[in-house]
């Protein structure tokens, strides 16, 4: 009788809680502490030198006044030009990439591999400056590079213009992140078992329709998790544009992301002094941002996704 | 979480530095933006203080320029700056007094050997209270590379016509860039470009406190000139001069590639060391032969004393003696080009440092426009300023339009006392 009782109620497997919580409390400290006290900042300001409660005066603020809504919806904007980009290119080349990496008949594989995802573990502040200087129309190697082939009249002060700042550094961006979705899928790729492969040629499916039949459905759950990867990383970045244009994102602000705003908004910049409120609410909505955008992946592709079991 | 972990650096940082200092001395840290003086602290001014006072030790700890506010506003409300702030001028130290993180300086011995002018950077809006001690000034004008102008027989502007006519010449002549200047960094075209030849325009001071009084506007006349002025610049800048930095533009002037560089005297100390020419220098030219010259002579740098300080007395002794004539001579010839705000004369070894020091019993003095008071709220002008000059610089926007919109963003949060 007492085992049964034992075998009913088990004893608290407290070892879970022990291994858990180092983990769990640097964790609650350092981000689920600072989050929700940025939110609830988000929800004061400074009234006449005291603080006071104004609730979501400062969203309202954000949204509407066109003092912030202008640089607001104008740093949104970009920054959904920043992630479009990044999607249009980043991941279909990186799943190109990842394709003719996996390809066995493909010689010195490893190299590539590597020499392709050096960039994702350098610094931006060293991408941001390399760029720089290759694309500076002084010094820069990219108008002479150019100039040798022929191409000369096609080079243009990319970083310094309106039209193209934003795009050479989505383009910058691009280069150097594209070994992410590379790695994932490569290994996506490699997981899938030979036996499916060898079926599938069995049956004549070979070279690109076995990449589009077989090999894509099976590693698309690997591409929406570096979808998700891609668009949390464009909705909070910050260094490139600050190491390459400024905290004033410019020319003309046409590069100013989310986080340019808010370091612009929450640290100060120059003569402008730090409002740690309007900063607050800045990095609110982009956590809301993100999480919107997470959710709704979450909720309509990830739940629709077929996964295969070997 | 970026500034908690902040927080958490500074206070490491503190503690270990207090841990390796050795016991029997008061350790002094300045908080500085000027990274590149580090060599002429710690090889002339702090030995030269140290070998007077004994017992006090004094390290120079300066942040990069661009984050030296957002770092010190951070450190100052962790409670782990150091003893010694160094003070942007006006408004932004302003805050800091107010907000009680740096302390009143009137009684501090020698504070009187300052000019109520040189002292108005660092002094509340009623005038009586003084929080830094005034350290050094920046002009503004134009340094140019003297073998370029002797070898296409040129000689110094007096007048815009004469300015015009001068990088025309250049230009035609095509070895050189006439000027160097880029607008990708933004502040150079304001700080440079507008802050440089604006005074001329709006009269200086005069036009100057009658913005702050409400009595002019952004978009009259003397405000917008400068700007169209500004414009015309665009045709003698470099190639890609839309995507030159600032860096690029110091390189493109003492490699000897370019002739005229808009300038602030700081500029002195690197061109002195780095160009291999001949280097002269002009202040802004005036609209017509005779006119008033207006120079920009801005109080850039002061030291203040952080309330939170352990070491205050020794703070004190310390800002005490950079409000000496000792220290005047010292700090103006180890930077050339920032020149010292007391009464006492400062003999100045470095000739363009003299040359620009020489304006201003030529010209009238005033400070940058957008300093005082008018950038204190949002949107900020000085900001602005750096956005809209880059934008005129640019062709992106008519300098009409330009200056309508500053004037629209100030209207927002500034009302003057009419």
């Amino acid at each position: 009788m007492s085992s049964a009782k034992l075998n009913r109620w088990p004893s608290p497997r407290w070892h879970i809680l022990v291994f858990l919580a180092p983990a769990l409390s640097v964790y609650t400290a350092l981000m689920v502490i600072p989050l929700a006290l940025t939110l609830r900042q988000s929800l004061y300001n400074g009234v006449d030198g005291t603080l006071a409660f104004v609730g979501f005066e400062n969203f309202s603020k954000l949204l509407f006044d066109p003092t912030w809504a202008t640089s607001f919806w104008n740093a949104l904007s970009n920054n959904l030009v920043f992630f479009v980009i990044h999607m249009a290119l980043q991941n279909p080349i990186g799943i190109a990439l990842a394709a003719l990496l996996a390809n066995p008949k493909l010689r010195l594989a490893r190299f590539y591999r590597t020499a392709i995802f050096v960039p994702t573990i350098l610094s931006f502040v060293v991408v941001g400056f390399v760029w720089k200087l290759i694309l500076s129309p002084l010094w820069g190697v990219a108008p002479s590079m150019l100039k040798a082939i022929g191409l000369g009249w096609l080079f243009a002060p990319w970083l310094g213009r309106e039209d193209s700042a934003l795009i050479a550094l989505s383009l910058i961006s691009v280069w150097q992140f594209v070994g992410m979705p590379m790695i994932l899928i490569y290994a996506a790729l490699l997981s899938i078992p030979d036996e499916v492969l060898e079926a599938a040629e069995c049956d004549g499916i070979t070279g690109w329709s076995q990449f589009f039949k077989i090999k894509l459905p099976l590693i698309l759950p690997t591409i929406g998790i570096a979808s998700i990867l891609t668009f949390v990383g464009n909705f909070n970045a910050f260094d490139l544009v600050y190491v390459s244009q400024g905290a004033q994102a410019g020319p003309n602000y046409s590069t100013d992301l989310l986080g340019t705003f808010l370091y612009r908004t929450f640290f100060g910049f120059q003569l402008q002094l730090g409002d740690t409120y309007m900063g607050a609410t800045i990095a609110s909505m982009m956590f809301l941002l993100i999480l919107f955008g997470v959710c709704t992946y979450l909720f309509f592709v990830q739940r629709r996704l077929q996964r295969y079991q070997f | 979480m970026r500034k908690l972990s902040l927080a958490a650096t500074c206070l490491a940082a503190a503690a270990f530095c207090s841990g390796a200092a050795r016991a029997e001395d008061t350790t002094l840290t300045i908080e500085s933006w000027r990274t590149d003086d580090i060599a002429i602290w710690q090889d002339k001014i702090i030995p030269a203080f140290e070998k007077t006072h004994p017992g006090i030790t004094v390290r120079f700890s300066p942040t990069a320029p661009t984050e030296y506010n957002a770092a010190l506003n951070a450190k100052l409300d962790a409670g782990s700056a150091g003893d010694l702030i160094t003070c942007r001028p006006f408004d932004a130290s302003l805050a800091l007094y107010d907000k009680h993180q740096i302390v009143s300086l009137n009684d501090l011995p020698g504070i009187d050997d300052f000019s109520s002018v040189a002292k108005a950077a660092w002094t509340t809006d009623d005038g009586k209270t003084t929080f830094c001690v005034p350290m050094a000034s920046v002009i503004h004008g134009f340094i140019y590379n003297a073998d370029i102008f002797a070898e296409l027989g040129l000689s110094e502007p007096k007048t815009n016509d004469e300015f015009f006519k001068l990088l025309e010449a250049i230009k035609t002549d095509g070895r050189y860039v006439p000027m160097a200047l880029g607008t990708v960094d933004q502040w150079e075209a304001a700080t440079m470009g507008y802050q440089n030849i604006g005074p001329t325009y709006w009269k200086g001071e005069d036009g100057r406190l009658a913005l702050v009084a409400g009595k002019q506007k952004l978009t009259d006349e003397g405000w917008v000139e400068p700007y169209r002025v500004l414009k015309r610049w665009s045709d003698y800048l470099g190639d890609g001069y839309k995507a030159q930095t600032y860096p690029d533009s110091q390189n493109l002037f003492t490699l000897g590639r370019a002739a005229i560089f808009p300038a602030g005297s700081w500029e002195i100390g690197l061109f002195s060391q780095q160009a291999q020419f001949k280097l002269g220098a002009f202040p802004p030219p005036v609209a017509s032969a005779g006119d008033t010259c207006y120079i920009s002579d801005h109080p850039d740098i002061g030291l203040g004393l952080n309330a939170t300080s352990k070491n205050a007395e020794a703070a004190r002794t310390f800002l005490s003696w950079v409000a000496s004539e000792e220290f005047a001579t010292l700090y103006s010839n180890a930077l050339p080009g920032f020149f010292a705000l007391s009464k006492h004369q400062a003999k100045l070894d470095n000739e363009l440092a003299k040359k620009f020091l020489s304006w201003r019993n030529d010209c009238q003095s005033t400070i940058r426009s957008t300093y005082a008071i008018v950038s204190r709220g949002t949107p900020n002008l000085e900001n602005e300023t750096w956005n809209a000059s880059a934008n005129v610089l640019n062709g992106v926007e008519p300098p009409e339009t330009a200056a309508k919109r500053l004037q629209d963003g100030l209207d927002r949060w500034y009302k003057p006392a009419k």
